[in-house]
């Protein structure tokens, strides 16, 4: 009985909600039609036509699908520990989690963005926000790995990141909490928002070679809640939208007091303007503090440096740099059209959705065609930024992207469905149900100046009875529609790690070939490396030592270590000599309270170990690598404190010396 | 003066076999008597078990050592080499080096280190091998330049002046 009710309740509100709509709705019977599997069979030994890169959301990862088949094919560590990877458990990968608070081990990765050149993905990067202890990263899709992460000061709740420009020359994080700025005395009642809070817009430089990341400038803005963004492009390029809700400016039950207003607003940025006054010299430099860390993949080695100081341009003070327009109920996703004319907010709590043109704005803008200001900054009369209304496409619509035949697909929380609608007569087309209360959606190359439209992929909030109960703990749940008819077509469930906030799907040829298969061992220029099992060693200085290890098929050298003694810390440097693809050696030594190692071919990496009891440690590797893995092992003898035993290490033999003394 | 090192399959497999058993001498070799023999001149489409299979097919080697050349050899076999295989006849993980270019040809041998999983898939000969010492022998990206210096290391290894 208790479960028939579960059942009906989530369709008992589909329905009532389809109620609402134009269009008839789908039933849960027919979402699913006779040909989907074999849409979505991909051959055993056969590649996937797209690689879907997925935030981890609160798992503070980010997950690689294959599609259509919904493989799962790898979770990249980003900004949480891995124990699978090793990631934040190497001494070489510490320095990555690092920030101005100190080692952060567990974040919450919102949004991801593929590099563009001209608008299309080029497959050189990825990247992500952290939303807590604001940072972004980027990922180098040579490797699969996290490359570079940064910290955004003055900030926090970085949700409106990390949205890129048309060529990658900025990656964009602004402030969902506004906060006192660092510089300022944050000791402050905090009914003092009005006053004292403000929103900040971090402008990320990005190096078109290396990938390097710098804050250019941060925009000081009015406190309010900046959600989403997005970068104009073609037409709009040099120009980014953020939504913004809570302009109420409340501090305190905020689901009710900043859902006051009829409407809040999109703020439209000038960053072209940006960059004039900042070579103007109308930037102010602030001193604060923040964390830059990067991984050098020849040293295999993380660095992390903290800097302090960036540079601030005034959104109250330089005119031209930022515009309010308004846009309905605590807006969410702001999304621009392929070519750049249209932006779509999406009100949280709206039953339409308004699209904005660019073209409108700037006339608007010309015209001085002001209905008044909010903190400085002027706010434009919605009619004379509008294009028009899509009318009752659904409710509670958040996220648009687009396909190649000129339509848009916007999700709806609140009525859980994908709705499809004309971007040029704002006509609705279609609707499928989700399952259930879909968040985020993408279709493949989405939010790009061309993109593909063959798929679409739903990432669902709710997953209730999708598949085999697992307890209290479900995951979460996604679903892949076929988009190339006019009607969109389920054709797959699968499920997802963490909660997918957004996603991003890039046909695969843009970016397999130039996947790394292994690190050269001759470039490996760890200061720990073993070049060859010749070099290895043990090296004793006070009270640590450090063990230059190699790991080869189905070997360690050295796999005999004597004299180490209570007191010391050991620091064991494996080196995986294989210089063949997918042979990663693993290294765990019995009692190690922080973790384990995965080392790739060619190299390096750093396990400390603080033996805790007097006696022999067993070491082995840990990833299955060849028949003889199980022999692949070895043990370290730990002494008393101060005991004579000398330091002996080897492989392949016994020690003389200590079988004679002691053999019984 | 060139010349091309030629030794009968039958013999080196003897060779090779008791090398990777560890050390027995080579009258005690037991399954070289169930290797068939190679055809004597085989067609170009036809598998080569005296070349290999790889990239390889006639390589000319000195009357001489090139020192420098088996000096970057070494370099890649303390470097890539030396965790499995030893310079004596003494098996480890792999065979021991020792006789290993009386018993191949230069091609066989480059065409191993530089495409290994094609030839184990392949060869007899590096197919008993795998009986053996059951470890396929990792690829360990070897360049063509690398190929030839460990080359020109084993014949150094091999006494060749």
């Amino acid at each position: 009985m208790k479960n028939k009710k579960l059942i009906i309740l989530p369709l008992a509100s589909i329905i009532v909600a389809m109620g609402f709509n134009s269009c008839k709705p789908k039933s849960v019977n027919n979402a699913v039609s006779g040909d989907a599997a074999s849409k979505v069979y991909v051959a055993p030994g056969k590649y996937d036509e797209f690689y879907n890169f997925v935030s981890g959301g609160f798992s503070g990862q980010m997950s690689v699908y294959g599609l259509p088949s919904g493989r799962l094919l790898r979770v990249m560590p980003v900004f949480s520990v891995d124990p699978e990877k090793g990631w934040g458990f190497s001494e070489e990968t510490k320095p990555m989690l690092n920030t101005s608070h100190g080692f952060v081990p567990w974040d919450d990765l919102h949004h991801v963005q593929l590099s563009k050149t001209n608008g299309d993905y080029d497959g050189k990067w990825v990247f992500g926000n952290a939303n807590n202890t604001p940072r972004i990263a980027r990922i180098d899709l040579r490797t699969f790995r996290t490359a570079e992460i940064i910290e955004i000061p003055n900030s926090a709740g970085n949700h409106s990141s990390p949205f890129i420009t048309e060529n990658t020359e900025y990656v964009v994080a602004g402030t969902r909490f506004s906060i006192p700025p660092d510089l300022s005395n944050g000791d402050v009642p905090i009914n003092t928002y009005k006053q004292n809070f403000k929103g900040f817009l971090s402008f990320i430089s990005v190096n078109k070679d290396n990938g390097a990341m710098d804050i250019a400038f941060q925009i000081q803005c009015p406190g309010v809640n900046f959600d989403l963004s997005r970068a104009g492009k073609g037409v709009s390029h040099g120009w980014f939208f953020f939504s913004c809700y809570n302009t109420e400016q409340a501090n305190t039950l905020l689901e009710v007091n900043a859902s006051q207003k009829d409407k809040d607003f999109i703020m439209a940025v000038n960053w072209k303007k940006a960059e004039e006054y900042l070579k103007a010299g109308k930037g102010k430099k602030v001193s604060t503090k923040y964390a830059h860390n990067v991984y050098d993949e020849k040293t295999h080695s993380a660095t992390s440096e903290i800097k302090t100081e960036v540079t601030i341009l005034d959104s109250k003070e330089l005119k031209d740099l930022c515009y309010f327009f308004p846009c309905p109920k605590s807006p969410h996703g702001c999304d621009v059209s392929p070519t750049g004319e249209y932006i779509v907010g999406s009100g949280k709590l709206a039953a339409l959705i308004p699209v904005f043109s660019f073209d409108k704005l700037q006339k608007a803008i010309a015209a001085k065609d002001f209905v008044g200001d909010f903190d400085g900054i002027p706010v434009l009369k919605y009619e004379s930024v509008l294009y028009g209304e899509v009318k009752k496409p659904g409710l509670g619509p958040l996220h648009t992207e687009f396909d190649n035949k000129g339509n848009a697909y916007t999700s709806f929380f609140v009525s859980s469905e994908v709705v499809k609608w004309n971007i040029k007569d704002l006509k609705v087309l279609d609707r499928a149900p989700t399952f259930y209360s879909v968040g985020h959606l993408c279709v493949a190359g989405g939010d790009t100046k061309n993109p593909n439209g063959k798929y679409l992929v739903a990432y669902d909030k709710i997953t209730k009875d999708r598949y085999l109960p697992t307890g209290p703990e479900l995951s979460q749940s996604a679903q892949l529609f076929d988009i190339s008819g006019d009607k969109m077509q389920m054709i797959l469930d699968f499920p997802t790690i963490g909660e997918p906030h957004y996603a991003q799907i890039v046909p695969a040829d843009v970016i397999k070939n130039n996947s790394l298969k292994i690190f050269k061992i001759e470039d490996n220029h760890n200061p720990y490396v073993s070049q060859g099992e010749g070099a290895t060693k043990v090296v004793r200085d006070k009270n640590r030592v450090d063990v230059y290890m190699t790991a080869i098929r189905s070997h360690l050298t050295p796999d005999n270590i004597e004299g180490i003694k209570m007191g010391d810390e050991v620091y064991f440097h494996v080196t995986n000599l294989e210089q063949d693809w997918d042979v990663p050696h693993g290294f765990a030594i019995k009692g190690a309270t922080n973790g384990e190692l995965l080392v790739m071919p060619g190299e390096t990496q750093t396990l400390k170990w603080v033996p805790d009891r007097i006696g022999i440690s067993p070491f082995y590797c840990t990833d299955f690598c060849s028949a003889l893995h199980q022999e692949m092992s070895g043990y370290v003898r730990v002494s008393p404190a101060g005991s004579n035993v000398p330091l002996l290490f080897s492989t392949g033999k016994n020690q003389p010396v200590a079988d004679a003394k002691e053999a019984k | 003066m060139k010349k091309r090192i030629a030794i009968s399959v039958i013999t080196s497999f003897g060779i090779f076999m008791s090398a990777c058993g560890g050390g027995q001498s080579e009258g005690s070799a037991p399954a070289a008597t169930s290797v068939t023999p190679a055809p004597a001149a085989p067609s170009p489409d036809q598998y080569d078990p005296k070349r290999g299979e790889g990239k390889f097919k006639d390589i000319t080697v000195g009357d001489k050592l090139d020192e420098a050349i088996a000096a970057t050899g070494k370099k890649v076999f303390d470097v890539k080499c030396s965790s499995c295989h030893k310079l004596t006849e003494e098996k480890l993980v792999g065979p021991g080096w020792k006789g290993v270019t009386s018993r191949r040809q230069p091609a066989w041998i480059m065409n191993f280190i530089t495409n290994t999983d094609e030839m184990i898939n392949k060869d007899p000969a590096a197919q008993a091998l795998l009986e053996l010492c059951l470890v396929r022998m990792p690829n360990q990206s070897l360049s063509d330049e690398d190929a030839r210096g460990a080359l020109e290391y084993m014949r150094k290894n091999d006494g060749v002046k």
